[in-house]
């Protein structure tokens, strides 16, 4: 073969394993979807309810995110262990009960609006204890909001001079932390994304980068089933 | 036999094809273009891309009947080898071709102008339009976030509401802001488009016409949830939009208390914990 044979077919291979890399990484990316959790389900004398338990801190740790350890994530909770994950599964036409442990300090919204409680039963969700429609959005930490649903909750954040603040996940009760209840009545099936209205994104431009922008930190989906 | 004359017989039938195409598709095509009927500025776009096509039909037709003609008429012999004559341009079809598309070209800028300052076409004119329609306008904000539009009504105690009714046969003014991103406000069928850029307020009008539903979408590519910030909005009587505004003041009057006073941007704070 000649010289030049040789180095057409050298390039054209070294050419091709980099196509075929870049493929992989992409294929790789664009499937990558955080592990579906099931919401825990009892039967009650009114019916079947569900219990979605979920966390949020500041830093998701190099346990459950050695990429990215430092950035703001909501976990799980399944059969008593905590998991990283934002894909979480609860039955169609169902009342699901939602209990957020709120570990993150506030960042604020951005629009004033969403410190509204929407979409939930009754209008209102429970912070400490404590029954309200709307909190102060100067406190606001994080929103589950599943937009397609009409539903949005504000989450208040964790006071910066509390004692005891969580570093990194998972938190326990012992540290500072909010108590955050709501109950939604789910109605048909679907796949409905859930995201965070506030900006949160430590380090990023204008807070809306990062853990915002990606699924299994602020973003996820509440498959309804 | 005699050579016929080839530019004469061309000539006819385009002109035969353009005589006939032409009120054709002004008839049959021009009702059913987007984007519809569902304001004044949407009928205006159907008009405009019915003088555009009508305009670019002549065009097309030249170029395909020129193109068969010359397949059928200027075919090779089978078996022959001839060579066809060198052409070295012609001044007379050149100066025409430039005259012409010249004229079209001009013609449907001034059209163009025209059309846009008459009231704004739906698009976006920016903080200070060039012109402003006259008479009583309803004033509506459009907010883009990440990922999902609000509006807010300044003359209704500046009530925020999370999805758009407005009210048939009034011209409607619509600040429209963002407060992260680039966004692009789009009412398909009210025939609006207007960017929505953090810190600008870009102004654009628009006259429901009919009582509808539409469909609101981003324009822009905005992030992960680019894609779920689509909405129906509704185009409603003047009393059902009484109504629905009254509800919507009640509905979120403790959200209304925290909301900072109107104004046509807002910067975009706050940003803790941003770079």
């Amino acid at each position: 073969m000649s010289p030049l044979g040789k180095k057409v077919i050298g390039i054209g291979a070294g050419v091709a394993v980099v196509g075929v890399l870049i493929a992989l990484y992409v294929a790789s990316w664009a499937t990558s979807f955080p592990r579906s959790v099931a919401a825990a389900g009892s039967s009650t004398t009114t019916g079947v309810s569900t219990q979605l338990t979920l966390q949020t801190v500041a830093a998701v740790g190099a346990k459950y995110s050695p990429e990215h350890p430092d950035w703001v994530s909501y976990l799980v909770q399944s059969h008593g262990k905590w998991i990283h994950s934002t894909d979480y599964r609860v039955p169609a036409n169902s009342v699901v009960h939602v209990t957020v442990l709120q570990y993150d300090g506030d960042s604020g919204l951005r629009n004033p609006f969403l410190s509204e409680v929407q979409g939930t039963v009754g209008g209102t969700e429970t912070v400490d204890g404590k029954t309200i429609n709307a909190i102060n959005p100067e406190e606001a930490s994080h929103t589950f909001a599943v937009p397609e649903l009409g539903i949005l909750v504000p989450l208040p954040g964790v006071e910066e001079e509390a004692k005891n603040q969580c570093e990194f996940a998972p938190c326990t009760l012992a540290e500072a932390h909010r108590t955050i209840s709501f109950t939604i009545h789910t109605h048909k099936k679907g796949r409905y994304h859930w995201q965070c209205f506030v900006p949160c994104a430590a380090g990023f431009l204008t807070g809306g980068g990062g853990p915002m922008q990606t699924l299994g930190y602020m973003d996820g989906f509440l498959d309804v089933v | 036999m005699a050579e016929p004359n080839h530019a004469r017989r061309f000539t006819i039938l385009w002109v035969v094809a353009s005589l006939i195409a032409t009120p054709l598709v002004i008839v049959l095509l021009g009702p059913i273009l987007p984007p519809g009927n569902g304001s004044a500025q949407a009928s205006g776009h159907v008009t405009d891309n019915t003088v555009l096509l009508a305009m670019a039909t002549p065009v097309l037709l030249l170029v395909v009947i020129y193109l068969i003609y010359a397949v059928t008429f200027f075919r090779q012999p089978k078996g022959g080898i001839l060579e066809g004559p060198a052409v070295r341009g012609n001044q007379r079809i050149q100066t025409v071709w430039i005259v012409v598309t010249s004229i079209l070209v001009l013609s449907l800028a001034v059209y163009g102008t025209v059309r846009l300052e008459e009231d704004g076409a739906g698009s976006g004119g920016g903080p200070s339009p060039v012109v402003v329609p006259h008479g009583k306008k309803l004033q509506v904000q459009v907010i883009a976030q990440q990922w999902e539009f609000t509006y807010r009504f300044p003359e209704y105690g500046g009530v925020e509401v999370p999805h758009l009714e407005l009210p048939v046969n009034e011209m409607v003014e619509m600040h429209v802001t963002s407060l992260d991103v680039i966004h692009s406000f789009w009412a398909y069928q009210l025939g609006v488009k207007a960017d929505a850029n953090p810190d600008v307020d870009n102004v654009v009008f628009v006259k429901p016409t009919k009582e509808e539903t539409f469909e609101v979408r981003c324009a822009e590519l905005c992030g992960i949830w680019h894609g779920s910030m689509f909405d129906h909005g509704h185009v409603v009587s003047r009393e059902a939009f009484d109504t629905w505004i009254a509800e919507q003041q009640t509905k979120f009057a403790a959200a209304t208390k925290s909301l900072p006073p109107y104004s046509h941007t807002y910067l975009p704070e706050p940003t803790r914990r941003a770079e």
